[in-house]
C-alpha cells in the first residue's frame, strides 16, 4: 500500500490574497462610510475608487507572486489597510473643509501617491533581486542621506513649514527629503556598521559596573550626535533630530551587542536635548507648549492650540469614535497631515486607535521577523533598521499627538497626506518585501525538497 | 545579531505599548474632562448640531431647527419672537437656555427618558438623534390681541380657559427676539444677551409669572368679597363705607380714589362696594373678617404656591402677621400683597370655573418624532376656591363692575363680561400700576384675563385700571371668544 506523505509548503501566497481582500473591503467601505455620511452620498465615484483599489492589490500581488514568491503575506495587505483608512481620512477632510468655504483636493493627490509609491515599490522588487547589492551604495547612500537631511537648511530651496524647517522646494513642488534621507541612512549604517562592527564591539574602560566602548570608537557616533542637534537646532525638528540618532544607536547596538552603545547614546541625547532647550529659544518654547499645553496662557498664545484641538477631538471620539463623516476632524490645523492620527481617533474612537496601532505593530514586528530570519548581516541591519525606524517615527508622530513628548513635524507614515512621505515608505516596505522574502526562500526551499524526498 | 534583534522587538512593543495607555488616557480616561472644557467647542457643536424640535402654536412651528451650512448644522429659529419669547425663552450658544427652551430640553433635544424607544430606533436604523415636539396650548389669535394692545407698555396680560386651566395667551411686554441670541458666534451672542440685561425695561423678564411680583390694588377686594361670602354674608348685606376710614391705632387713614364717597349713606350692600371698588368699605370688612380668614382664601386661590405651568411661577405673597392697619391697607390689595399677573388670572378663572380653580398648564402634547403621543397635559384640579354659590354670587357681583361700574372700559356687545378693576400705589412717585381681571362670557366663560400694565402705560397719574387695563381685556376677550367659536 503506496503512502502519500504531504508536506504543505506554507510560502503564504493564498494568505495573501485572503487577506488583501479584507484590506481592500476596509479601504473601500471606509471610503463608503465617508461618502455617506459627510459627502453626497455613495455615487458612481465610489465604484471607481472600488476597482482602482482592487486593481492596484491585484496587480502588486501578482508582481510578489513573480518576483519574490516567499515574501511575507502580512506586510502588503497591513500597508494596504493603513493605506486605505488614511485616503478615506483624507477625503473626508476634503469634504470637512469644503462644507468650511475651502476647497481642497487632498484626496485626489493622495491617491496618486499611493499610487506613484506601489508601483515605484514594486519596480524595486522587480529590479532588485537581491538587497545585498545595495551594500556597494554604502557611502553613496550615507552622501545622499546626509545631503536629503540637511537640504532644508539651503538657502533659497529650503522652506518653513508650521515652524520647522523640513521642507525643500524644487521645480514648484515641495518635498520633505527627511522621509527618504531614512532610507537611505538605514543602508549607510547597515554598511558601515557591518563592516566595523568588530572594531565598535571592543571593551573599553569600565565605568560605574558598565563596560564602555574604547574611546576612539566614539568617532562615529559624535558625528552623528552633532548632524542630530545640528537638525534640532537648525531645523526646528525634535522628531527628525530623535528619529535619526535612535535609529543609529539601535543599529549600532544591534551591530555590536553592547548595551553600552545604547546607555553612552541615551545619555548624548539627554544632555542634547537639555543644551538646545536652554539655549535656543524656540526649542524651550516647544518644550512648554508641550508641557503647559492646557494652560489658558499658553493656549491664548497659539502655542499648543493644535495640540489642545487635537487632544479634543480624540476625547470627543471617546471608545467608539463619532463614526466617519460624523465628528469634527477639520477644526484641528493639519487634521489631514500632523495630526491624522487626531482626525481618525476623533472619527474610529479608541477602538479604531488601537486598531490602526496594531497594524503599524504588525508591520515592525514582520520587518524584525525577517532581519531575524535573513542570513547576511546586512540584510539583518536593514531590516531591522527599516521596522525599527518606522516604530519610532510612529512613536514620535502619535506620541506627539497623544502629548508623550513634545509635538514635532514627522509625518504619519502610509496615513498623512504627503507625497514624499508615501513614496518613502512604501520603498522602505519594497526592501522589506525583497529581505522577507530571501528570508523565507530558504526554509521554503528545504521545504520543497522534504516534500520531494518524501 | 538576532538577539539584540530579539530585545529591541521587545523595545518596540513598549513603544507601541506607552501610545496605546496615551490614547486610552486622552479618549477615555481624561476625555470627559477634556470635553467639559470651555474652549473645546465639538461639545457646543454636538449639543447644537442636532435636530431639535419644534415648538408649536396652533399647528404652526413657531420656534424650529433649520439646516445650515455651518458646523452646527442647525440654526434655532424663532418665528415672531418678540411675541412667543416670554414662553418659548431663548436657546443660545453664549447665555444658555431659558423659557420652555429650558424646562422642556431634554424632550425637545430627544434625551428625555420618554423618548429612549424612538432613540434606540434611530441607534438601529442609523439616524441622527431628534427631538420631541412640544405643542403649546397658546391662540395664536389671542396671543396677538393681547401683544398688539400692549404695545408700547410695560406690563403682562394671561388668558386661561376657566374650564381646564389650558394657557391662552401669555404675553410680556417689552419683549425681545430669540432669534438674535441663537446666532452661532459665543462672543455676538453674549454681547446681545449682556445688553438685553443691561436694558432698564427688562426685556428678557416674563413679567407674567416672574420678575418683580405686583402688588394688586382693587382686585385684591376680589378675595376679601369672597372670604366674606364664605363668612355668611351676601351681596346685599349693607356695610360700612365711610367717606374717610380711620385706622386703630394711628393717625393714618384710608380714603376713596378721589376722596369721594362710596354711595349716598355710610352704609352700602357688598356687591356695590365692589361695583365702585369702595376702599373704605373693604378695610373695614377685612378688619372684621380677621385676617386668618382672608390668608385661607387667599391660599385657595394660590397664594404662597409655586406652581410649574411648566415654567417656574414666583409665588404671590402676603403680609405675614399683619396689625390691624396693615389689613386695612392689605385689603385693598396695597401694603405687602405681591401678586404675579397669573395669580390674578388664575383668580377670575376660579370664579369663572363656579369655584374650581384648574391648575395652569403650557403644554399641551408632546410628540415623539414619529409623531408619537408621549406626552399628553389632561386638566387638572389645582384647589375648590369657593363654593358654587359664592362664585355664582361673585360672578353676578363682577358682572355689575362691567355692565355699570369701574370695568365700564370692558363692555362687550351681546357678550356678558364679568370683571374687576384695580390701581395699585408702587409707594413711589411713579404713577400706579393698573390692573383689569375679567372672565366672559359670565354665564359660560371660555376665557379668563389678567391685564397689568405698569406704572398706568401712557395715561401716567391719570391711570386706572378702568382706563388703561379694561380696554387690553376686552380686546383679549373678544379674541378669545372668536377663537373658541372658531375653534369648536
Amino acid at each position: 500500500m503506496a503512502t502519500v506523505l504531504e508536506v504543505s509548503v506554507r510560502v503564504g501566497r493564498r494568505s495573501e490574497a485572503v487577506l488583501l481582500a479584507i484590506a481592500c473591503a476596509i479601504a473601500i467601505a471606509a471610503r463608503a462610510f465617508v461618502d455617506a455620511n459627510a459627502g453626497p452620498g455613495i455615487d458612481g465615484s465610489l465604484a471607481a475608487y472600488a476597482m482602482a483599489v482592487v486593481a492596484i492589490a491585484t496587480a502588486a500581488h501578482v508582481v510578489i507572486r513573480l518576483k519574490a514568491p516567499d515574501a511575507d503575506p502580512v506586510l502588503l495587505p497591513a500597508i494596504l489597510a493603513l493605506n486605505g483608512l488614511g485616503l478615506a481620512m483624507i477625503h473626508r477632510i476634503d469634504l470637512a473643509y469644503l462644507d468650511r468655504g475651502r476647497e481642497t483636493h487632498f484626496a485626489q493627490a493622495q491617491m496618486m501617491w499611493a499610487v506613484i509609491g506601489i508601483v515605484a515599490a514594486l519596480i524595486v522588487v522587480a529590479v532588485l533581486p537581491d538587497h545585498r547589492l545595495l551594500r556597494r551604495y554604502t557611502y553613496t547612500a550615507g552622501a545622499l542621506g546626509l545631503i536629503g537631511l540637511l537640504l532644508p537648511l539651503a538657502p533659497g530651496i529650503g522652506l518653513e513649514v508650521n515652524g520647522a524647517r523640513i521642507w525643500v522646494s524644487l521645480f514648484g513642488r515641495s518635498l520633505q527629503p527627511g522621509e527618504f534621507a531614512k532610507i537611505a541612512f538605514v543602508i549607510f549604517f547597515a554598511g558601515y556598521l557591518v563592516s566595523h562592527r568588530d572594531t565598535l564591539a571592543l571593551a573599553g574602560p569600565k565605568v560605574l559596573g558598565i563596560r564602555l566602548p574604547r574611546p576612539r570608537d566614539l568617532g562615529p557616533i559624535l558625528v552623528v550626535w552633532a548632524a542630530a542637534l545640528l537638525v534640532q537646532v537648525a531645523e526646528r525638528d525634535l522628531g527628525a533630530s530623535l528619529l535619526f540618532f535612535g535609529l543609529f544607536v539601535a543599529m549600532l547596538y544591534i551591530a555590536t551587542q553592547r548595551i553600552s552603545w545604547v546607555i553612552v547614546g541615551m545619555g548624548l541625547f539627554a544632555v542634547g536635548a537639555v543644551i538646545a532647550g536652554t539655549l535656543f529659544s524656540h526649542v524651550g518654547a516647544r518644550y512648554d507648549a508641550w508641557l503647559n499645553a492646557l494652560d489658558f496662557t499658553v493656549y491664548d498664545s497659539g502655542r499648543s492650540y493644535q495640540l489642545v484641538q487635537g487632544l479634543f477631538g480624540m476625547a470627543s471620539g471617546g471608545l467608539f469614535g463619532t463614526g466617519l463623516g460624523e465628528g469634527s476632524p477639520a477644526l484641528v490645523p493639519y487634521a489631514e497631515s500632523d495630526f491624522i492620527m487626531a482626525s481618525l481617533g476623533e472619527e474610529l474612537g479608541l477602538t479604531g486607535f488601537m486598531a490602526i496601532l496594531a497594524l503599524y505593530l504588525v508591520v515592525v514586528q514582520r520587518a524584525l521577523r525577517a532581519a531575524i530570519g535573513v542570513r547576511d548581516g546586512f540584510g539583518k541591519l536593514v531590516a531591522a533598521g527599516l521596522g525599527f525606524a518606522m516604530a519610532l517615527q510612529l512613536f514620535v508622530v502619535v506620541g506627539g499627538v497623544t502629548r508623550v513628548i513634545p509635538l514635532t513635524g514627522l509625518t504619519t507614515p502610509f496615513l498623512a497626506y504627503g507625497g514624499s512621505s508615501m513614496i518613502a515608505n512604501w520603498l522602505a516596505i519594497a526592501l522589506l518585501l525583497r529581505i522577507s522574502d530571501l528570508a523565507r526562500a530558504g526554509a521554503a526551499d528545504s521545504a520543497r525538497a522534504a516534500q520531494v524526498a518524501a | 545579531m538576532n538577539e539584540p534583534i530579539r530585545r529591541l522587538s521587545v523595545v518596540t512593543l513598549l513603544l507601541f505599548l506607552t501610545l496605546m495607555v496615551a490614547a486610552s488616557w486622552v479618549q477615555f480616561a481624561k476625555a470627559g474632562e477634556l470635553g467639559e472644557d470651555p474652549r473645546n467647542v465639538r461639545t457646543l457643536y454636538r449639543q447644537f448640531g442636532s435636530f431639535r424640535g419644534p415648538i408649536i402654536v396652533d399647528g404652526q412651528a413657531v420656534v424650529r431647527s433649520v439646516p445650515v451650512d455651518d458646523p452646527f448644522n442647525y440654526q434655532r429659529t424663532y418665528t415672531d419672537g418678540p411675541l412667543y419669547a416670554p414662553v418659548t425663552g431663548y436657546y443660545s450658544i453664549g447665555p444658555g437656555r431659558s423659557g420652555l427652551e429650558s424646562t422642556q430640553n431634554a424632550l425637545l433635544d430627544g434625551s428625555a427618558d420618554a423618548l429612549f424607544w424612538t432613540r434606540l430606533g434611530e441607534l438601529f436604523a442609523g439616524q441622527e438623534q431628534e427631538g420631541a415636539s412640544v405643542e403649546l396650548t397658546i391662540k395664536a389669535d389671542v396671543q396677538r390681541a393681547a401683544y398688539d394692545a400692549m404695545a408700547g407698555k410695560r406690563g403682562a396680560v394671561v388668558a386661561i380657559d376657566p374650564r381646564t386651566g389650558a394657557i391662552l395667551a401669555m404675553v410680556s411686554t417689552p419683549s425681545y427676539d430669540p432669534t438674535t441670541l441663537a446666532v452661532h458666534s459665543s462672543s455676538e451672542a453674549n454681547r446681545i444677551y449682556s445688553s438685553l440685561v443691561a436694558d432698564q425695561t427688562d426685556p428678557l423678564i416674563n413679567r407674567a409669572i416672574g420678575g418683580d411680583t405686583y402688588p394688586p390694588g382693587s382686585t385684591f377686594k376680589l378675595i376679601i368679597a369672597a372670604a366674606a361670602l364664605d363668612s355668611g354674608y351676601t351681596p346685599d348685606t349693607l356695610i360700612y363705607a365711610p367717606q374717610e376710614l380711620e385706622l386703630p391705632g394711628t393717625t393714618a387713614t384710608i380714603s376713596n380714589y378721589g376722596g369721594t364717597r362710596c354711595g349716598p349713606t355710610d352704609n352700602i350692600s357688598l356687591a356695590e362696594a365692589l361695583r365702585v371698588s369702595c376702599n373704605t368699605a373693604f378695610a373695614d370688612l377685612a378688619m372684621r373678617l380677621g385676617w386668618g380668614v382672608i390668608e385661607r382664601t387667599a391660599a385657595k386661590f394660590g397664594w404662597g404656591q409655586s406652581l410649574e405651568i411648566p415654567l417656574v411661577v414666583t409665588p404671590s405673597r402676603l403680609p405675614d402677621s399683619p396689625n390691624e392697619p396693615q389689613i386695612a391697607q392689605s385689603a385693598i390689595g396695597q401694603f405687602d400683597v405681591r401678586a404675579t399677573p397669573l395669580q390674578m388670572a388664575m383668580v377670575a378663572s376660579a370664579i369663572a370655573n363656579d369655584g374650581q380653580l384648574m391648575k395652569p398648564y403650557l403644554v399641551s402634547t408632546v410628540r415623539s418624532p414619529d409623531l408619537r403621543v408621549i406626552e399628553h397635559t389632561s386638566p387638572e384640579t389645582l384647589s375648590s376656591s369657593l363654593s358654587r354659590d359664592t362664585a355664582g354670587a361673585l360672578n353676578a357681583m363682577m358682572q355689575g363692575v362691567v355692565a355699570e361700574g369701574t370695568g365700564s372700559n370692558a363692555r362687550i356687545s351681546g357678550v356678558a363680561v364679568a370683571g374687576k378693576t384695580g390701581t395699585a400705589e408702587t409707594g413711589t412717585d411713579a404713577a400706579p400700576h393698573t390692573w383689569f381681571v375679567a372672565f366672559a362670557p359670565a354665564d359660560d366663560p371660555v376665557v379668563a384675563v389678567a391685564v397689568l400694565v405698569e406704572n398706568g402705560g401712557d395715561l401716567g397719574n391719570e391711570a386706572t385700571g378702568g382706563r388703561v387695563s379694561a380696554p387690553i381685556a376686552r380686546a383679549v376677550i373678544q379674541a378669545a371668544i372668536d377663537s373658541a367659536a372658531g375653534g369648536s
